[in-house]
């Protein structure tokens, strides 16, 4: 018997409308755990670098993580993993809610789709039973609206659903994959599902996940359960309120956007509003959010409720988390009420909350700028709001000036030229970022920056404060109980961090301590994304239940084997060398690592440097940042290093060939 | 003459405005009834089981009760609060009409024990895992006139009834007569 995980993979190849239950090599989860460690190997294994993301070739993996359907709690993510249209890298995101533990329980760890579907199909999983169905009558549906067609048609409530909308239908970059009050909406996951005409997945399970030592499994999830209760009575003292409790965040309960409205930026990341909260803002924008929102959810086994049952008047009702109740909000200047109603159009027709509201906003400043024309906006309303509505619909039909925009900011400031690329100003490797604007270079952020594989800070940030604590007083009472460093010296970087003076941003953290604070959060989260596990209970909250030290202990009792933290670490280091490598064969080199250059207003040229190059070497990568061939030897991945050799990426005196960004190449 | 006893009355109450559709309540009471305890995870095998209709906010935890043999004949619709429930949302029976409270590969039906357990539990499994307070435990003393044998005896004989009703009187007579066999043995 298999424990923790199925031990089988569905294979559904939609050119040939061939379906296959594959077993899965157990040494594999030895190796890589699961969920985005497993989905790296296939894609190494099976898609050759040159793969353009919308060929056959390419796969689309759904995942589910090593802890999904176990009693764990939070363990519900989903891992979709392909190659990206928008960055050409490969494109991992992550979805909450309910569908990874039911695909579980229906019996499969992942779904790896191949080929192309000639027509709008979506598949139903119901055990042992899986079709391949025909979608027609879903054709430019909406994502939600699909999930509820889907669910009554099939007759069962419990049938859970992933669906895009008509973004992914049309392959916009910026599409997501939908799923209740959750969704992966980063990378363009949704534009790839759409190419390989799926509309839909849904799916439902009854059968049973086994662990392999319940009486200590169990054990752990009743500690981790105590200690979330004991977390939300005793938030983190001295930070906002967002950071002070677990949660991805839980935005949906907070009213107070203070930090968000005054920190982040409005417009296509252009303005600090810096006395924008007021009582009378936080008393108007209460109401509308209390009035609109039935109800606080969670996802599956999870108490934490970030998310919430959203009902305009005189619009469909849908679900909504995190932070996208403000990004259309502020990339419009507008308001919450606002940002309610477009946030139901965009969640219908799949759209990343994220990058969307920048690139109107964009297209707004090119307009402004004289670079984009009145001809290009023909038909568009001119109030704010009205062109927002307008932009949202073109860029999810792709049509006129909304078949550039589809693509995201870089890619469309190439195709419209004439100065347009200084306004995609607020991306990495070619994908937009929160729109966020700072004084002073913050060392260990610019680190996460420039390296995270995912392009998206909130998934690699987490777990060491985001700025010093002015006394002394306050630092000691935040590690007194600090029982997630992997080290005692962790404690010693934060009581000695301060805000002026010799021990403040940029030189401290010092370029060591920035690594090896940027290397534990990582650790974190690609341990999670291998399980499974929500971010807001672990590699994203201070002090969260889940941390390196009952970890080991979990996947123990989950699998019966006895891995210690030794052993996690290097199942850690195995992952994120493997992605790496993946990326790099697509491409990548360390120049690529950039942050947006105006991502921090001081900047230090020879400190970056040093920090990069600290970072590389601390991982065993060449200075271009690609892992050496005794560093993926000491992770038993020779033969990821033979093909970098073969390849000429490396050479055998540990060098590469730095001749740039073949992703530039594949897309030409 | 039936005598006054005192009896513990086990209940469970359900603040359905503080349920947050996590499904703790199912994965916590199905890993307790798997065998051996925690082994497994399965909440098709749960004897709670949220009824849930996210768009329309129903979010209803209920507790399976006692089979029912045959489905009802007409079945009414509740409007509270606006919204719109079957009433079998509410009902508590494993029922030929739908798939839960059942064993999902023998049929059986399940049944809600409030987690009998030895040592006993300080509360049942769904309530603890219920970190959202929406299912609260509550005990409270009542009398009762019936003797306590001829309570349990009633009980032996409505279990033997359904076991002979779902495998025929022979098979449940071999069973018997098998066990009782090894046990004396
Ligand atoms: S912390 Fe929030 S986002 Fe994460 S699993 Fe729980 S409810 Fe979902
Ligand atoms: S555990 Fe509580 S909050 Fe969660 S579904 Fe069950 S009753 Fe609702
Ligand atoms: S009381 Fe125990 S048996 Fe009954 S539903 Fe809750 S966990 Fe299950």
């Amino acid at each position: 018997m298999r424990y923790a995980e199925t031990g089988f993979n569905l294979e559904i190849d939609l050119t040939r409308g061939s379906i296959e239950r594959v077993a899965t090599d157990p040494r594999l989860t030895e190796l890589h755990l699961g969920g985005l460690g497993t989905s790296s190997k296939i894609l190494w294994d099976r898609v050759p670098p040159e793969t353009d993301p919308f060929s056959p070739d390419n796969l689309l993996i759904f995942s589910t993580g090593l802890l999904n359907g176990t009693p764990a709690t939070g363990a519900n993510r989903t891992i979709v993993s392909s190659y990206s249209p928008q960055t050409l890298l490969m494109g991992y995101s992550m979805m909450g809610g309910f569908w990874g533990p039911e695909l579980k329980y229906a019996g499969y760890d992942k779904i790896i789709f191949r080929g192309k579907s000639p027509s709008l199909v979506y598949i139903w999983i119901h055990n042992d039973k899986v079709e391949i169905r025909d979608a027609s009558h879903l054709h430019g549906k909406g994502a939600v609206e699909t999930a509820e067609t889907l669910r009554k048609e099939l007759k069962d409530p419990n049938v859970q659903v992933a669906a895009i909308g008509l973004a992914g239908e049309n392959r916009v970059y910026l599409a997501s994959i939908e799923h209740g009050r959750s969704s992966a909406s980063r990378l363009g996951l949704g534009a790839v599902m759409g190419d390989k005409g799926i509309k839909a997945i849904a799916v439902r399970g009854t059968k049973d996940i086994n662990v392999a030592r319940p009486a200590e499994f169990m054990k752990l999830c009743n500690e981790v359960l105590q200690y979330i209760k004991i977390r939300e009575e005793k938030p983190v003292p001295g930070v906002m309120p967002i950071l002070a409790g677990l949660g991805s965040p839980q935005e949906m309960k907070l009213v107070d956007e203070e930090w968000h409205t005054q920190n982040f930026m409005w417009g296509n990341s252009r303005e600090r509003k810096r006395n924008f909260w007021n009582a009378e803002i936080e008393e108007k924008w209460r109401q509308t959010q209390e009035n609109v929102r039935k109800r606080l959810i969670s996802c599956y086994n999870c108490p934490m409720k970030c998310g919430a049952t959203i009902s305009v008047p005189g619009i469909s009702t849908y679900m909504m988390k995190c932070f996208s109740k403000l990004t259309y909000t502020m990339a419009a200047y507008s308001d919450l009420d606002f940002g309610f109603r477009i946030a139901q159009r965009a969640t219908e027709y799949g759209v990343d909350g994220f990058s969307t509201p920048q690139v109107m906003a964009f297209a707004v400043e090119l307009l402004e700028a004289g670079i984009l024309s009145e001809r290009d906006f023909e038909g568009c309303p001119t109030d704010n709001e009205g062109r927002f509505f307008w932009l949202l619909d073109r860029i999810v039909r792709r049509e006129g000036i909304g078949d550039v925009l589809a693509n995201g900011t870089h890619w469309a400031a190439e195709q419209i030229g004439n100065g347009a690329h200084a306004y995609a100003h607020n991306n990495i490797k070619k994908h937009e970022q929160l729109p966020l604007k700072l004084g002073m270079l913050n060392p260990v952020y610019f680190l996460m920056y420039c390296t995270g594989e995912k392009i998206n800070i909130t998934q690699i940030e987490g777990q060491f404060p985001q700025s010093p604590f002015p006394t002394i007083e306050e630092r000691e009472d935040f590690v007194k109980d600090w029982i997630q460093v992997p080290d005692e010296k962790f404690k010693q970087y934060l009581m000695d961090w301060e805000f002026r003076g010799e021990r403040s941003n940029p030189y401290y953290p010092t370029v060591d301590m920035s690594v090896d604070i940027v290397d534990w959060q990582e650790m974190m989260h690609y341990i999670d994304d291998a399980l499974g596990m929500c971010a807001g209970l672990s590699s994203f909250p201070l002090k969260p239940p889940y941390h390196i030290h009952n970890y080991p202990e979990f996947i123990s009792a989950a699998l019966g084997i006895d891995l210690d933290e030794e052993g996690l670490k290097k199942i850690y280091r195995r992952n994120r060398n493997l992605l790496r490598a993946i990326n790099v064969r697509r491409g990548l080199r360390r120049a690529d690592e950039k942050p947006p250059e105006n991502h921090w207003k001081k900047r230090f040229p020879e400190l970056e440097e040093k920090l990069l190059d600290a970072y590389y070497k601390f991982k065993g990568w060449n200075r271009d940042g690609i892992p050496t061939k005794e560093a993926l030897h000491d992770l038993d991945l020779d033969y990821v290093a033979e093909d970098l050799l073969k390849r000429g990426i490396l050479t055998d005196d540990g060098e590469s060939d730095s001749t740039g960004s073949s992703s530039e190449a594949v897309n030409q | 003459m039936a005598e006054k006893k005192k009896k513990i009355v086990k209940t469970i109450k359900i603040d359905v405005d503080k349920c947050n559709g996590c499904r703790a309540c199912e994965v916590a009471c199905s890993a307790f009834h798997a065998a051996p305890k925690y082994s497994s995870n399965n909440p098709a095998r749960s004897r709670i089981r949220l009824i849930r209709d996210p768009l329309s906010d129903v979010y209803l935890p209920v507790y399976a009760g006692e089979e029912a043999k045959a489905e009802c004949m007409g079945r009414g619709k509740y409007v509270i609060d606006g919204k719109e429930y079957s009433e079998c949302d509410f009902c508590r029976s494993a029922c030929p009409s739908r798939d839960i409270f059942k064993e999902p590969d023998s049929g059986l039906p399940l049944k809600c024990d409030m987690c009998e357990d030895n040592p006993p539990n300080e509360k049942p499994l769904c309530v603890q895992w219920c970190l959202a307070e929406a299912l609260i435990y509550e005990e409270r003393e009542e009398e009762v006139e019936e003797p306590e044998e001829q309570v349990k005896a009633e009980e032996v004989e409505i279990g033997l009834e359904a076991m002979i009703d779902k495998f025929g009187l022979q098979k449940v007579m071999d069973t018997f007569s098998r066990m009782s066999a090894s046990k004396k043995g």
